[in-house]
């Protein structure tokens, strides 16, 4: 592809920190929800060959502005914890919830599509809790909507083999929303 | 599993400062795109913002979560002609990933997510909206406020296919 800038001639890769080697990041699985909506997004029978998970996605339902809830395992204990930040537009808030039976991953976007990025780390490791942390938002053109940053704990050592999402306002995810599954090996 | 995150092309600017880079002919055949930048604003403090395929229309938005050092602080744009992705620090270095995601379908309006760390003004997570339903294949940064981006700045860009 031809890559065009002012004054520049650089076409090299980029050497900064942290950039992936081809092979290290890799497609799990992907949901597309079609016609009709789905109230529930599942990826199951994770393999554990690799060192972290992410789970990159698009969303749109008929109600903005709530939590994406998911579970480990089908884990509906009161096993979890979480904490956020989030901001408006407006204004902004931060808390700190015990003993829910979810962590967030992401706030729901209604009239344009709403992205997540969740990252899950050592998901496989037996020796410890699990830990996630998600980026998102939705922004819809001067409607109220939020940019937050989560975090989550699930107080249990097992791998990961399944995550379940669901809305929030336990209704359906729309046409057109997008997940997608990837393990990072480390 | 299909490996995926592959670099598409990088700009670092070289022999004099510039107003804007473009990244253009981006191919379709990802699911999204990371853009991971490393920018010297050379006058003031700017925010660095974004454009798509030469549109400059007021079809751009954006909410924002930020920190400037003493107080959290969160704002909204609407009908904008581009997105602020970041504030950036006059004469200082930035870095900036912005996640393009479901760059190339034709069927949903376009949405970017930014985590941003403008060293010396604000850290900060926009989230910007694009209503057109156009698949990406071009994106242009522009820096604002009277400031160019400084030599040895350097952008990246990555693609993530789902299986």
């Amino acid at each position: 592809m031809s890559i065009k800038s002012i004054k520049t001639g650089w076409t090299g890769i980029s050497a900064l920190a942290g950039n992936p080697v081809l092979g290290d990041f890799e497609s799990i699985a992907t949901v597309s929800v079609g016609a009709g909506g789905s109230s529930t997004i599942t990826f199951s029978s994770i393999p554990s060959t690799y060192k972290h998970l992410q789970i990159r996605m698009i969303q749109v339902s008929s109600s903005p502005n709530n939590a994406i809830l998911a579970r480990f395992n089908s884990d509906s204990g009161s096993n979890y914890s979480t904490h956020d930040t989030g901001g408006s537009g407006a204004s902004t808030y931060s808390e700190g919830l015990t003993n829910r039976t979810y962590v967030p991953f992401g706030y729901t976007g209604a009239t344009y599509v709403a992205p997540s990025i969740c990252d899950i780390l050592d998901y496989a490791d037996t020796n410890k809790y699990k830990t996630v942390r998600t980026i998102g938002g939705n922004d819809a053109n001067g409607l109220t909507r939020y940019a937050v940053f989560q975090s989550g704990n699930w107080r249990n050592t097992a791998a990961i083999t399944s995550i379940t999402l669901t809305h929030g306002a336990a209704v359906n995810f729309a046409e057109h929303s997008h997940f997608a599954l990837y393990g990072i090996r480390g | 599993m299909p490996a995926t995150y592959e670099p598409i092309g990088a700009i670092k600017v070289l022999g004099s400062a510039v107003s804007n880079i473009t990244f253009s002919s981006i191919p379709t055949n990802y699911t999204d795109l990371i853009l991971v930048c490393n920018i010297y604003p050379n006058t003031n403090s700017s925010n660095m913002r974004m454009t798509y395929n030469s549109d400059s229309g007021s079809n751009y938005s954006v909410t924002y979560l930020g920190g400037n050092g003493s107080t959290p602080e969160s704002g909204r744009a609407s009908n904008q002609t581009s997105m602020d992705m970041a504030y950036l620090g006059s004469n200082t270095w930035g870095n900036v990933i912005i996640q393009i995601q479901n760059y190339s379908n034709a069927t949903t309006s376009k949405t970017a997510i930014s985590r941003s760390n403008g060293s010396s003004v604000l850290t900060a997570l926009y989230v910007g909206l694009w209503r057109s339903n156009a698949a990406i294949n071009s994106i242009t940064l522009t820096s604002s406020q009277g400031s160019n981006i400084a030599v040895d700045s350097t952008f990246s860009l990555y693609g993530i296919k789902a299986a």
